[in-house]
C-alpha cells in the first residue's frame, strides 16, 4: 500500500487549477493564458473578458463543482455499503433524476429551473424509495446496508421503465432535450446554476465531511462499528441521504455524468488514503479536475460537435477501471 | 464485570424465544465461556451486549449499569467486542486498523494523542504483533487477522472483552495462541466473555462455562462440573465420552462414532 504524503495534496491542488485554466483558454476561441488570467480579473480584451467570465468560467466551475460532489458522494458510499463497486448512481438517484426530468420535458416544461427541480424532486424522492425497499427485507435485513444496493438497483429498473414510457409518448421535438439531459452535459452553465450548486456541495459537503470519521467505523461492517459505539444504523442511513442528496444535486445542474462516483474514489485509496475525511476531500478534488478535462475533451475533440460529458467520463473511465480490476486480482 | 440477567431476546416470526431467561456473571480478571450447540442463543446473547436486539425481558450489565441506559459510545468504553464476522472491504495498515479502536475515545473531531499513541502501541504488544504494524490487512493469515482485530479491541482499553468464536478456522497451533493470549489477558484483569465452539480448548482455559442449550442455561460451572457425558450428549444430541486430557487432566470431550458406543457399551 502506497504512503500517502501531504505534499500530494498540493499536486491535487496544482493539477486542479492547471486543468481549469486549460479549459477556460480552449474552445471554438482560443484565449491565451495570459489573456485568460487578465480577464479572470477584468483586464485586457472585452471579447476575451466576456468569453473568460460569462461563458468559460462557469462552465467549469460547474464541471469541478459536479465533479467533486460525485467523488465525494462516491467516496462515502464505498466506505459506508463496504463495497467497492458502489456508486451514487445506483442508489435510485440517478434514476429518480431522470424520471423527474424527462416528464417535465415530456410534459413540456420550458426554463432551466423547472427542469433543475424536477430532476432534483425526482431524484430525492427515488432515495427515499430506495430507503423505504431497503426496510422492507425485515429486521435482519435492515440491519445489512448492503439491502439498500439492491433497493437502489431495482428503483433504478423501475425508473428506467417510467422513463421509455415517458419517451415513448412524448413529441417528439421534447424527446431531443430530455435525451441530451441524460448524457449529462455543461452547456447550460450559468452563474445562477453554478451558485445553487456550490451552495449544495458546499452545505451537504460540510456535512458529510463532518461526519466522516463514523464512516471509518462503518466500513469495518456493522457489527464491529456499533462494538465501537457507533449507531450503525442511524450512521449509515445518515450517509446514505447525504451522499444521495449531494449525488443529486449534481444531476439535477448537470445530467447524468457516469463512472466519476466509481472511479474516483479508487484513485484516492490508490494514492494510500484510507480514512474518509481526507479520502473524501481528495476524492472531491480528483473528481473536479476529471470533469473539467471530460468536459473540456466533451467540447473540442469533435468541435464544432459538442459531445456528450457523461458518454467521456464513462469513456475514460471503463478502461481506467479495468486497469484497477486487472491489478487487483 | 458482565452481568446479564434473567435476559430475554426473541426474534420476530419466531417460534421461541431466542434466549430465554438467561442469568450468568462474567467477572474481571476470569474467562467465562458461553458453549453450547448451534441456536442454542450464544451470539444472541452478544448481539443483545451490543444493543443490536430488542429485549424483551431482564438486562445485561455492564460495569454496574443496563447497558441500555448507556450511549454507545459510553458503552464502546467498558465492552470492546470482537464480533465473529468481519469484513473490511477496503485493507489497511494495521496500526491505523487497530487505531480505530481508539474511536469511543475520540469520536468524529478530536485527534489522536499521546494516550492514544500508547494504547495503540500497548495493544500491539500485547497481542505480539508490534512486527505486523506496517503490514495491510489483506496480507494477514487468518491466525494474524484474529490477533490484529483482538489488539483492535484491546486499543479501546475496556475493562470488559467480549469474543465471538475467535478461533473458528485457525489451525491447532494458532488456535492455541490464541486462547493462551486470552488467558494471559484474564491474568491482566480483563473481564472475557468467549462464544466458543471448542470445548475441549475450553475447558482447559476457562475459569467457568455457561453452557446453553434451546436459549436457557443448561448448566453453569467450572469445567469439571459442566463437562459430564450424559449431559453433553443430551444437550448436543451426540454420543460422547469425557475423559482426562493426558496432560494437563482437565475434561476432555471425545465425540463418537455412533457404532463404536455400542462396542464400547458391550
Amino acid at each position: 500500500m502506497r504512503q500517502f504524503h501531504s505534499a500530494y495534496w498540493l499536486v491535487m491542488g496544482v493539477v486542479l487549477v492547471a486543468v481549469a485554466m486549460i479549459a477556460i483558454a480552449n474552445g471554438p476561441v482560443s484565449v491565451p493564458l495570459g489573456a485568460v488570467i487578465a480577464a479572470l480579473r477584468s483586464r485586457g480584451d472585452p471579447t476575451a473578458i466576456a468569453i473568460v467570465r460569462d461563458l468559460r468560467l462557469p462552465r467549469v466551475v460547474l464541471g469541478a463543482l459536479v465533479g467533486a460532489g460525485l467523488g465525494a458522494s462516491g467516496a462515502m458510499l464505498q466506505g459506508t455499503l463496504r463495497n467497492p463497486l458502489a456508486e451514487p448512481y445506483l442508489l435510485g438517484v440517478s434514476g429518480g433524476a431522470a424520471v423527474g426530468a424527462v416528464v417535465a420535458f415530456a410534459l413540456g416544461a420550458i426554463g432551466e429551473a423547472a427542469i433543475t427541480l424536477a430532476a432534483f424532486g425526482g431524484s430525492v424522492i427515488a432515495v427515499f424509495v430506495t430507503l423505504a425497499v431497503g426496510r422492507t427485507g425485515g429486521r435482519a435485513a435492515r440491519g445489512d446496508l448492503r439491502t439498500l444496493l439492491i433497493a437502489g438497483v431495482i428503483v433504478g429498473a423501475f425508473a428506467n421503465a417510467v422513463i421509455m414510457v415517458a419517451l415513448a409518448s412524448a413529441e417528439p421535438n421534447r424527446i431531443r432535450g430530455a435525451l441530451w439531459w441524460m448524457m449529462g452535459s455543461a452547456t447550460d452553465a450559468t452563474w445562477s446554476r453554478v451558485a445553487w450548486l456550490a451552495g449544495s456541495v458546499l452545505i451537504v459537503g460540510g456535512a458529510v465531511i463532518y461526519w466522516a470519521r463514523e464512516i471509518d467505523v462503518l466500513a469495518l461492517g456493522e457489527d464491529t462499528a456499533v462494538s465501537l459505539g457507533v449507531d450503525a444504523e442511524r450512521a449509515g442511513r445518515r450517509a446514505f441521504i447525504l451522499a444521495a442528496i449531494l449525488a443529486a444535486a449534481t444531476v439535477a445542474a448537470a445530467g447524468l455524468v457516469g463512472f466519476v462516483g466509481l472511479v474516483v474514489p479508487h484513485i484516492a485509496r490508490a494514492m494510500g488514503l484510507r480514512a474518509h475525511r481526507p479520502l473524501i476531500l481528495a476524492a472531491a478534488m480528483i473528481g473536479g479536475t476529471l470533469v473539467v478535462a471530460a468536459d473540456l475533451a466533451a467540447r473540442t475533440i469533435a468541435s464544432p460537435i459538442e459531445l456528450p460529458l457523461g458518454a467521456i467520463t464513462a469513456l475514460l473511465g471503463v478502461p481506467f477501471f479495468l486497469i484497477q480490476l486487472r491489478r487487483a486480482s | 464485570m458482565i452481568a446479564v440477567e434473567d435476559l430475554v431476546v426473541s426474534y420476530p416470526a419466531a417460534p421461541a424465544n431466542a434466549v430465554d431467561g438467561v442469568s450468568f456473571v462474567s467477572p474481571s480478571g476470569k474467562i467465562t465461556a458461553l458453549a453450547g450447540p448451534n441456536g442454542s442463543g450464544k451470539s444472541t446473547i452478544v448481539r443483545a451486549l451490543l444493543g443490536r436486539v430488542d429485549i424483551v425481558r431482564g438486562k445485561a450489565v455492564i460495569g454496574g449499569d443496563d447497558a441500555r441506559s448507556m450511549t454507545p459510545s459510553a458503552l464502546a468504553q467498558r465492552v470492546a467486542v470482537v464480533p465473529q464476522r468481519e469484513d473490511a472491504a477496503f485493507p489497511m495498515r494495521v496500526r491505523d486498523y487497530v487505531g480505530l479502536g481508539r474511536y469511543p475515545h475520540l469520536g468524529l473531531w478530536r485527534s489522536p494523542g499521546f494516550d492514544d499513541e500508547q494504547a495503540i502501541e500497548q495493544a500491539l504488544t500485547q497481542s505480539g504483533i508490534e512486527d505486523l504494524a506496517n503490514r495491510t490487512t489483506d496480507a494477514l493469515s487468518g491466525g494474524e487477522w484474529q490477533r490484529v482485530r483482538i489488539a483492535r479491541a484491546l486499543a479501546q482499553h475496556a475493562p470488559a472483552l467480549v469474543l465471538d468464536e475467535p478461533t473458528t478456522f485457525l489451525d491447532v497451533a494458532h488456535e492455541m495462541a490464541i486462547f493462551e493470549l486470552l488467558a494471559s489477558l484474564a491474568r491482566s484483569g480483563l473481564a472475557i466473555l468467549l462464544v466458543s465452539h471448542q470445548l475441549n480448548l475450553v475447558a482447559r482455559f476457562a475459569h467457568t462455562i455457561v453452557l446453553l442449550n434451546h436459549g436457557r442455561v443448561a448448566v453453569n460451572g467450572s469445567p469439571n462440573e459442566v463437562m459430564k457425558a450424559d449431559r453433553l450428549e443430551s444437550i448436543y444430541g451426540w454420543p460422547v465420552v469425557v475423559t482426562r486430557d493426558p496432560a494437563v487432566g482437565a475434561p476432555a470431550l471425545v465425540p463418537l462414532r455412533r457404532p463404536l458406543r455400542h462396542e464400547l457399551l458391550k
